[in-house]
């Protein structure tokens, strides 16, 4: 699979990612190389063959539909002791944009 | 006495005994930081709260109170586990100034029993790579050989244990980064059955692949992690309620009937003809202790590094889309023309990522966009239940496989980082058992001529750890390798 420049800009756009010229020609040879090493799987004769998506055998694993932070004591996961979950504010702090009303502002998306 | 370089078990006696202070093993280990900050492990330090910390544990003995095995030993962890209010960074540009406001599963299960948490150790950027020359914070060296890598993509990991600078250390291993810095460095180093440790709180980079656990100058104080850090969490619902076992109950039961698999295939083409020998010779004293080995064959290991590089990746550019700048992560400063959210989005993570995580980030959008996504994706996941089937058969004539590692000792630094197809074949033979989900632990074995480090790699069944343990205690307790200190 032999992929042009102009296709890993595409590629890019899909991805979100902004990249220079310099990266746009270097990437189009890089992944050219690493799709042709890969399309070795293709030989394989796979007909009837399941797909794997996980190796746990675990299936449909829930839980009770009910919210968990906020400052609530929740189990820690470590044991059966209890910590505090992170306030609302704590997860908008790990944000690096500016926070009005306990909002992150964002640029206009139109 | 060099406290830095005692075992866990060592440690923890000692601190009974009150030979030593939890404080002392800390300033030993900080000492040993400094002295091998050119191997550039730690990617953060937190000497205050450590000593807070280690002082608490020395109250409390002080008070002639009993502490867990555990308790008052200082570690690093590796920069992908969220520390409450220590900076986690993925060794990442994205995440540089990221202070998770709660702990990973794993580092709280570590805080409950009351280690000492000193600093973050370096890796690859997001846990991708295998020569931790993918860190923003420059590469860490091996400990053997400063013109060497340490491996990756846990190699701060691997570099800290094996040089002495932390009692043991937590890694991830999707592809081999517990396994390969740990071969590639001297330490013991587990890669645990998909689902046995959680991984909550753990940066995502493979869903399907990542798991956690320890690396170790001792195959007994992996156990001593393991049996603290393994187990079902509600937080993680792909791990398991299989029960946790005593994993250090086993270790000196020895070898005797064991019945050991040589896959051929691992002892192929591109193998350096040292590590086969030194490999093979281990397996030999093996036999002496009163194993078994035959010759096994796993046929899809060509495969391994092909189906890795097409679900891998695709996993990873599905987790990584969560770096946008605006929740987390980067944000462009004095941009002109970063108008809007997309234009926003994509100056955030063109600046953000590193060029490895690009180049997996795009192949991952290629092989699962429409059009593309059944010859490679879905071709790669059926190839992937195609080698489950091969260990499934190789472990129903023996108990475990031995192999080496990695195909070759430690590489120089620079060598591989403009070809990233010839540092993907490095994972060859730690892929496979990562795809079916199977456990493998390294363990040292030798040393080439050159003075490089080899790791004997043991894989055993879904949920053997236990066995591979022991196997792994066995071959430990029978030479020497264990002993051998790099010279800072």
């Amino acid at each position: 699979m032999k992929l042009t420049k102009e296709q890993v800009e595409k590629i890019a756009q899909l991805a979100r990612l902004k990249l220079t010229d310099e990266e746009l020609e270097r990437y189009a040879g890089q992944l050219t190389d690493i799709l042709t090493y890969v399309e070795v799987i293709k030989e394989l004769d796979t007909t009837g063959v399941p797909e794997t998506s996980q190796v746990t055998g675990l299936m449909n694993v829930t839980r009770k539909d009910e919210a968990r932070g906020g400052g609530k004591l929740v189990p820690s996961g470590a044991s059966s002791s209890y910590v505090q979950g992170p306030l609302p504010d704590e997860l908008l702090e790990c944000s690096p944009l500016e926070k009005v009303d306990h909002q992150i502002r964002i640029k206009r998306i139109m | 006495m060099d406290l830095n370089w005692l075992s866990i078990v060592e440690a923890h006696r000692g601190l009974k005994e009150k030979k030593f202070s939890s404080e002392d093993l800390l300033n030993a280990c900080l000492a040993q930081v400094k002295k091998g900050k050119y191997l550039n492990n730690f990617i953060t330090v937190v000497e205050e709260s450590a000593r807070a910390r280690a002082r608490e544990v020395d109250a409390k003995l002080a008070r002639g109170e009993e502490i867990g095995i555990l308790e008052g030993i200082p570690a690093g962890i590796k920069d992908l586990f969220a520390t409450k209010g220590v900076r986690t960074t993925a060794a990442s540009r994205m995440l540089e100034n990221f202070v998770p406001p709660y702990d990973s599963t794993a580092a709280g299960r570590l805080k409950e029993a009351g280690y000492v948490l000193f600093g973050k150790t370096n890796l690859d950027e997001f846990a991708c790579g295998a020569s931790t020359e993918h860190s923003y914070f420059g590469p860490s060296l091996n400990p053997w050989n400063k013109a060497c890598v340490a491996g990756g993509s846990s190699g701060g990991s691997a570099s800290a244990v094996a040089a002495g600078q932390s009692f043991f250390a937590l890694g991830t291993d999707t592809g081999g980064s517990i396994r390969q810095p740990a071969s590639l460095c001297g330490c013991v180093g587990l890669k645990v059955t998909y689902g046995r440790v959680s991984r909550f709180g753990v940066i995502a980079m493979a869903s399907s692949w990542d798991t956690i656990g320890p690396l170790t100058r001792t195959v007994e104080d992996a156990a001593y992690v393991m049996n603290c850090i393994a187990g079902h969490d509600p937080y993680d619902s792909t791990t398991p309620e299989v029960a946790v076992p005593d994993y250090t109950v086993h270790l000196s039961e020895g070898v005797k009937g064991l019945r050991i698999g040589v896959p051929k295939e691992y002892f192929g083409e591109g193998v350096d003809e040292e590590v086969r020998q030194i490999v093979m010779a281990a397996i030999k004293e093996y036999e002496k202790m009163g194993a078994t080995v035959k010759e096994v064959s796993l046929p899809m290991t060509k495969y391994g590094v092909a189906v890795y590089y097409v679900t891998m990746p695709t996993e990873l550019s599905t987790n990584l889309a969560r770096f946008d700048g605006i929740r987390f992560g980067h944000k462009p400063e004095g941009k002109e023309g970063v108008e809007d959210l997309t234009e926003y989005y994509k100056t955030s993570r063109g600046e953000g990522f590193g060029q490895e995580i690009k180049r997996r980030v795009m192949v991952g959008t290629f092989v699962s966009s429409a059009g593309y996504a059944d010859a490679y994706y879905k071709q790669a996941q059926r190839a992937r239940t195609l080698i489950i089937k091969d260990f499934k058969q190789a472990f129903e004539e023996v108990d475990v496989l031995m192999a080496p590692v990695s195909p070759t000792p430690a590489f120089k630094v620079g060598e591989k980082t403009d070809n990233p197809l010839a540092m993907y074949l490095g994972d060859a033979l730690s892929i496979p058992p990562s795809a079916a989900g199977v456990p493998a632990l390294s363990l040292p074995c030798g040393f080439t001529k050159g003075g490089l480090p080899v790791g004997l790699q043991i894989i055993g069944p879904q949920w053997s750890e236990s066995l591979i343990l022991q196997a792994a205690a066995a071959y430990e307790q029978a030479t020497e390798w264990h002993k051998m200190r790099p010279e800072l």
